[in-house]
């Protein structure tokens, strides 16, 4: 991502439209300042402060000073077995979320790549969970997951496929059941880019693809998804990572429980700072989260880097 | 492609699967919000309310502060929004028209924050917005919101400017016009619908936001809507289903309004954004 727009800037050529890697002018800094100033406060500044914080035994609310302790909370996550559970439970989450969201609405996508009748609808509805606030999703599918008084229970009561349970108290239910809201949450936004990327492919393609006498699934593969895979990686990836970060849906639905079955890393350190007040040590949980999603989003990116250079 | 007959049979029922999922947990909201309290009991519930009210809403206000919280989230969220684009926008003009250091790094974090661990970054911001008095206070949060906001806005607008054709600055330059002013004069009134876009999208953002707002505000007086809904969940995990829904349905109806006039503009943006990435 970052690295195409440094390389083009390497590359000097005479008569370049735009010279790269100028030195930005006084009126530059007049209209970038407003916004560089506050980002350098309030975004780079504490993460630069957070980072130095999980070198120390920083609480809140402690009277004597804060100590450095040097890689002591580090030390301490590598032995703390919540922390790991947490990780593993991130990682379960981030791909059980991203990976059938993705496929459903590729699926969608095609749908309504169709000229079908009530797509409008289809297009209509993707607005609801998508811009509804985290906090409100969580809270509605409590009330269809809801034991007595919820949607889905009297549905399977009316099927005949059994009593029901409390799916979100249950300890083999909570995940799955809190993996199907994270899926239902974003799967409008992944299909609306994917159906943008479908939009943008070239139709002559698939004319002559089709005049050609391939198939669909042939079409697919030949024409459809070369086209819709640099969108499609990017996407996926942002989609993992949001997810892996995630807190507040699964705050509302579960809070972590039962039993930390659905305790995601973000809500593991938001307990122990916010709880117990032990910022240091989740600081240090949030550093090492950092450095999983750098080595992910930089093995992604080598493989892009390669996929383009294939073409 | 003109399908088979069995084949569009089967796409219409995969559509109807589809609508089914995306719509049945939201038509259960609002059945549960006009519920009234007696068949809330009822251990076999129904889609359609059976004697519908607006009771759980008037209890809904009677048991949380709903209107101030819902004041709280406006003016953080109308605030957060005009500050950010005020802010981005001659920055998103630099970053699209003149390629430096600085634009580089500027369009590196833009990519980067969307990655942040927001835990990271609270546990500072907690320390550094108490050593300033601004724990607790909107103005606080509406700092934290306008930068949280800033790398989506700037990603929006680097777009709609680059959409704005060149020439017509060009144009503005050989008549004498300094940046500023070619800015102002030539480039803004042609990047409004852009502008207000993105200042609806900062809007909805921060109007949902969750997170920071939990753990920046503490007392209830100034809490924002998403901070006092979960309130109505007790601390075992037992609810007053029929308030729930009803408060968590008109929280909900601001960002459905914005987000239906701009969806396509977002879709836009995000596009453009993943494919120039």
């Amino acid at each position: 991502m970052t690295l195409a727009t440094s390389k083009g800037q390497s590359a000097k050529k005479p008569g370049q439209r735009e010279p790269g890697g100028r030195k930005p002018d006084f009126g530059t800094w007049f209209l970038v300042l407003p916004a560089l100033i506050p980002i350098l406060i309030l975004s780079v500044g504490p993460l630069l402060y957070g980072i130095a914080l999980a070198f120390t035994d920083s609480q809140s609310g402690r009277t004597a000073p804060t100590q450095w302790t040097g890689t002591l909370n580090f030390a301490d996550l590598l032995h703390d077995t919540l922390f790991w559970d947490s990780f593993r439970i991130g990682l379960l989450w981030a791909v059980g979320v991203t990976v059938p969201q993705f496929l459903l609405a590729l699926g969608l996508a095609l749908l309504l790549n169709q000229n079908l009748r009530f797509r409008w609808l289809a297009r209509a509805l993707a607005i609801v969970p998508w811009a509804m606030p985290e906090v409100v999703v969580g809270i509605m599918w409590r009330l269809v997951y809801n034991p007595d008084a919820g949607i889905l229970n009297e549905t399977l009561r009316t099927l005949g496929l059994g009593e029901g349970r409390d799916w979100l108290t249950g300890l083999a239910t909570a995940l799955p059941a809190v993996i199907l809201v994270g899926i239902w949450a974003g799967m409008p936004q992944t299909t609306v880019a994917l159906l943008a990327g479908l939009q943008n492919t070239p139709h002559e393609l698939h004319e002559a693809a089709a005049l050609d006498g391939a198939g669909a699934w042939r079409r697919f593969r030949a024409v459809t998804w070369p086209a819709l895979k640099p969108i499609a990686l990017s996407i996926t990836a942002l989609n993992f990572i949001w997810n892996f970060n995630s807190f507040a849906l699964v705050y509302v639905l579960t809070s972590g429980g039962p039993g930390g079955r659905t305790r995601l890393p973000m809500l593991f350190a938001y307990e122990q700072a916010f709880r117990y007040g032990q910022f240091g040590y989740a600081a240090a949980m949030g550093c090492v989260m950092v450095a999983a999603i750098s080595v992910l989003l930089a093995v992604f990116l080598a493989g892009r880097l390669k996929g383009g250079a294939d073409k | 492609m003109r399908a088979g007959r069995p084949a569009r049979a089967g796409q219409y029922l995969a559509l109807l699967a589809y609508l089914v999922f995306l719509a049945f947990p939201f038509l259960w909201l609002i059945s549960t919000a006009f519920k009234s309290p007696r068949e809330l009991g009822d251990l076999h519930p129904t889609w359609i309310p059976q004697d519908p009210g607006l009771d759980n809403f008037r209890q809904a206000f009677e048991e949380q502060p709903l209107l101030e919280a819902a004041g709280n989230s406006l003016i953080a969220a109308l605030s957060a929004a005009l500050i950010a684009v005020v802010v981005a926008t001659p920055m998103a003009f630099v970053m699209a028209r003149h390629r430096s250091r600085l634009t580089t790094a500027a369009t590196g974090w833009v990519v980067v924050s969307q990655a942040f661990p927001f835990v990271l970054v609270i546990i500072p911001l907690f320390l550094i917005l108490k050593n300033l008095h601004l724990i607790n206070s909107l103005p606080g949060l509406i700092m934290v919101y306008v930068v949280w906001s800033l790398p989506f806005a700037l990603w929006m607008l680097v777009g709609y400017v680059r959409a704005v054709p060149r020439e017509l600055e060009e144009a503005a330059a050989v008549d004498g016009a300094g940046r500023l002013r070619t800015l102002v004069s030539v480039t803004a009134p042609l990047l409004m619908p852009g502008l207000i876009a993105t200042a609806l999208f900062a809007f909805i953002t921060a109007w949902n936001e969750f997170f920071f707002a939990l753990v920046l505000l503490k007392s209830p007086e100034k809490q924002t809507l998403p901070v006092i809904l979960t309130h109505f969940i007790g601390a075992e995990g037992a609810a007053d289903l029929g308030p729930l829904a009803a408060a968590a349905f008109l929280a909900t109806l601001p960002s459905l309004v914005i987000f239906a006039i701009i969806q396509k503009r977002i879709t836009g943006g995000m596009l453009a954004g993943a494919v120039k990435s």
